[in-house]
């Protein structure tokens, strides 16, 4: 394999990332989830890096999941989105930042329709107006927070504490990327790397020490879809694409999942956690899990933040393996204390606990 | 183990490394014109078979090629052994003969409805 | 002897379309610069180890190429390119990138094609999989006499990928590029016939077997050389653990998906008009049609005449062709421009 030829495609596709001042879009998953990542995100950028994140309470779902699912028309979610432009604009912000990969795709969606058939833009203002007597610019950029940590991802390995090697026989750790469809899938111009070798979680792994892994079904869907898994029947179809996945990374031996999609990262972790209930199989090395990790989750533990505190342990497949051959310590005893000190009851069938 | 309402679902995906050809080899050797099948699917068109039940011999064809051979099986003994696909093929492939090979591959190979 | 002809007539680019159209102009009287950029004549011709339908060695070809501009009356500049072309009335005057100027009383454009370059398809990752080649790179192998892989070894399974870069909007290209398929025809049936215990398989979209013997050729490949064909596009390949292309196509006619491993990919990569084309054709306003070559004045009886006077055109930068259509399209081309310098004589002397 050339990395020659990665490397042309990832200059053909870099995308324009602000330095600073970003409004704030959270995700329904990642805040119910694994809050951990958006508190560190906010945290991240305001604290360690300096820069401007406003996040609006007035800020709603952009109505996604509905979308995707039938339930909520085009123009109801445009309106919704508008409105959070509206929201912006109020700011004076220019460049959105958006937690989900879902939302990320639906604003790009609305965006470019605005752009191709300009009547929509003015329809949706119109509704706007009429129904909150709010006013909008259109966004100068639209920003995916993995885009944001990204674009800082130098400046996090200058002040990384236990980077992605293995500290007892100093080899770099072997990671999975996993990008979400509607990042790039949709409209390649807009993902740093494109749709076929997207850059922006493989950036992260390789400026932060790590040795990505391009494996067979790399590209294939996690099998998140949207009304797939909203019956109960239905999610066989859903897990069987993320286990096409984990059968395919298998034999590379991955210390870790990285994943910039809510959904990914929430499906790719607990189908681990089903398969290995229904069919008795895991994918890790030992019979262990593989862990599904955020980039901030990521960027957190390589700076040396206590992973407690990062939200590690709410996934279904837990990362002590993983930390352990980073070096990094933690307090076992401190893993389910809650933040006034009470103590948290441990989740079950957790998998590498 | 644990009851979650829905399981894991077979791949659709023809998984031509993993199946076995030895049904096709055996076809082959005995009818070379095999080989020259197209797909044009005049066979189907004119199956008498195809009329009534989900037999498309064009579908075997292409099946057998893959290795395919548990959804041939289903379909073939729907075939009445007319012989007008073999009387329209723009390709001359005795398909008729087709037929009767891959039963026999079956019984020889598969030791199947001995 | 024909009677000495005045004229002078610029030919841009010597390959099967510009060596043919000089070499019979030049047997009329004519005078011809032929202007080729590349360092010798013959075009794509010379990169070809074979040609369909009959495998006939492509040196023959070059040989007749190269014998028909084997005249006094052809003056041909090599490693040139064209830097200006400017109208003045009747006449031309075209400048080459060597400082030269050349008086012209006609302008024959056989400026050929440039090959699809298969990176802009990323999916299938060539330049990033090295197994992954073109018709162009199978060709070399066939001259060097070993087919092997980048690991050394002859490959147990190829796969041929038709339609790389043609009939695909994704590219900006809607036409099919004519050759490919019997390229591909041609080029399983060679790495059948020096590995014969490699399979083969082409994944086609349609096979568009247009020209004289090439549905024969097609048929022979089935019958006598054991090539598969699955119709469908491939839609991706990548690298497995042991360092082997798997692909993903969907195998139209079984209505499945079907993945396969194969030791060696080649692209059969398309044809688009040449950059250097397109660089003339803005530079004299001529104008390109939707398929981004050269638009002809009329599809059926003026497909060698240009929107502008005295402009000709010849060969493959007016749309896809194979040799044979190509020295046609040449030919027809000089009775063109003879019979416009008769008339302009004409018009002189009255």
């Amino acid at each position: 394999m050339k990395q020659e030829g990665k490397k042309r495609i990832w200059k053909e596709f870099q995308k324009e990332i602000p330095d600073d001042h970003f409004f704030f879009v959270r995700s329904c998953i990642r805040q119910s989830f694994f809050p951990g990542s958006e508190q560190f995100l906010i945290k991240l950028l305001r604290e360690e890096l300096g820069k401007d994140i406003y996040e609006d309470p007035r800020h709603t779902t952009c109505t996604g999941i509905g979308y995707h699912s039938d339930v909520v028309p085009f123009e109801t979610i445009q309106t919704v989105v508008a409105r959070h432009f509206a929201l912006a604009t109020e700011r004076g912000y220019k460049d959105i930042l958006i937690s989900c990969v879902t939302s990320f795709g639906i604003y790009e969606e609305i965006v470019e329709t605005w752009k191709h058939f300009p009547e929509t833009l003015e329809k949706t203002r119109e509704y706007l107006y009429k129904a909150t007597k709010r006013e909008f610019e259109v966004p100068r950029t639209i920003l995916h927070t993995s885009d944001a940590v990204y674009k800082f991802k130098d400046e996090i390995a200058s002040r990384m504490k236990y980077p992605l090697i293995d500290h007892r026989t100093g080899e770099p750790l072997k990671a999975v990327e996993h990008i979400g469809c509607h990042y790039s899938k949709m409209f390649p111009k807009y993902g740093v790397g494109g749709a076929e070798f997207p850059h922006t979680l493989v950036g992260m792994i390789e400026s932060w020490g790590g040795e990505v892994i391009d494996y067979p079904e790399r590209r294939h869907c996690c099998g998140f879809g949207f009304r797939q898994y909203l019956i109960q029947a239905d999610r066989g179809y859903s897990m069987s694409n993320s286990k096409k996945k984990f059968e395919s990374m298998e034999p590379y031996k991955p210390e870790f999942v990285l994943a910039n999609c809510p959904g990914c990262t929430m499906f790719m972790d607990k189908w681990q956690y089903t398969i290995k209930e229904q069919e008795g199989k895991t994918y890790g090395v030992n019979g262990q899990g593989i862990p599904v990790l955020t980039y901030e989750e990521l960027a957190g533990l390589v700076m040396g933040y206590d992973p407690w505190d990062l939200g590690v342990q709410y996934h279904m497949v837990q990362s002590e393996p993983l930390m352990d051959k980073m070096g990094i310590p933690y307090d076992k005893d401190k893993k389910y204390i809650a933040k006034d000190g009470s103590k948290l009851e441990a989740p079950k069938n957790l998998i590498n606990a | 183990m644990k009851n979650f309402g829905f399981s894991s679902i077979k791949p659709r995906v023809i998984d031509y490394d993993k199946n076995n050809r030895t049904v096709l080899d055996y076809i082959m050797e005995h009818e070379p014109s095999f080989a020259l099948c197209i797909g044009c699917g005049g066979c189907a068109a004119t199956c008498s078979a195809a009329r009534f039940t989900d037999m498309s011999l064009r579908k075997i064809n292409i099946l057998l090629k893959r290795g395919e051979n548990d959804e041939v099986r289903r379909l073939i003994n729907k075939c009445m052994l007319c012989g007008k696909c073999t009387l329209v093929c723009p390709r001359g492939v005795n398909t008729r003969n087709v037929i009767f090979l891959t039963q026999q591959a079956f019984k020889k190979l598969d030791n199947y409805a001995v | 002897m024909p009677e000495k002809q005045d004229e002078h007539i610029v030919i841009v680019g010597a390959g099967t379309a510009g060596c043919t159209a000089a070499g019979q102009l030049a047997r009329e009287g004519y005078r011809i610069s032929l202007i080729e950029k590349e360092s010798k004549p013959g075009g794509k011709v010379n990169n070809w180890y074979q040609l369909f339908p009959d495998r006939r060695k492509s040196e023959e070809v070059l040989k007749y190429l190269l014998g028909e501009i084997d005249n006094p009356l052809i003056n041909i500049s090599l490693n040139t390119d064209i830097d200006s072309i400017i109208k003045e009335k009747k006449k031309f005057l075209v400048t080459t990138t060597h400082g030269e100027l050349l008086p012209a009383d006609a302008i024959l454009l056989a400026t050929g094609f440039d090959l699809f370059n298969p990176e802009r398809k990323e999916e299938y990752g060539y330049g990033i999989y090295d197994d992954v080649i073109t018709s162009v790179e199978l060709e070399d192998k066939f001259h060097s006499g070993a087919i092997l892989t980048s690991k050394g070894v002859p490959p147990k399974r190829v796969g041929i990928v038709h339609c790389v870069g043609s009939r695909d909007e994704k590219v900006g290209n809607f036409h099919c590029s004519k050759v490919c398929c019997v390229t591909a025809v041609k080029q399983a049936i060679e790495i059948r016939e020096m590995l014969p215990g490699t399979e083969v398989f082409c994944f086609y979209m349609d096979m568009r077997m247009f020209g004289p013997y090439y549905e024969e050729l097609y048929r022979e490949a089935q019958e006598k050389w054991g090539v598969n064909f699955i119709r469908g596009k491939v839609s991706e390949a990548s690298e497995n653990i042991e360092g082997r292309l798997l692909i993903k196509v969907e195998d139209t006619l079984a209505g499945r998906p079907l993945k396969m491993q194969v030791d060696l990919l080649v692209l059969m990569i398309g044809i688009e008009n040449s950059l250097s084309g397109k660089r003339i054709a803005e530079d004299l306003d001529l104008k390109i049609g939707i398929n981004g070559f050269f638009s002809v004045l009329d599809n059926h009886y003026g497909n060698n005449l240009s929107n502008m006077e005295g402009v000709f055109f010849a060969g493959t930068c007016t749309a896809a062709m194979n040799i044979t259509d190509t020295i046609s399209h040449a030919r027809a081309a000089v009775v063109e421009i003879d019979s416009y310098l008769k008339s302009q004589k004409k018009e002189v002397e009255v």
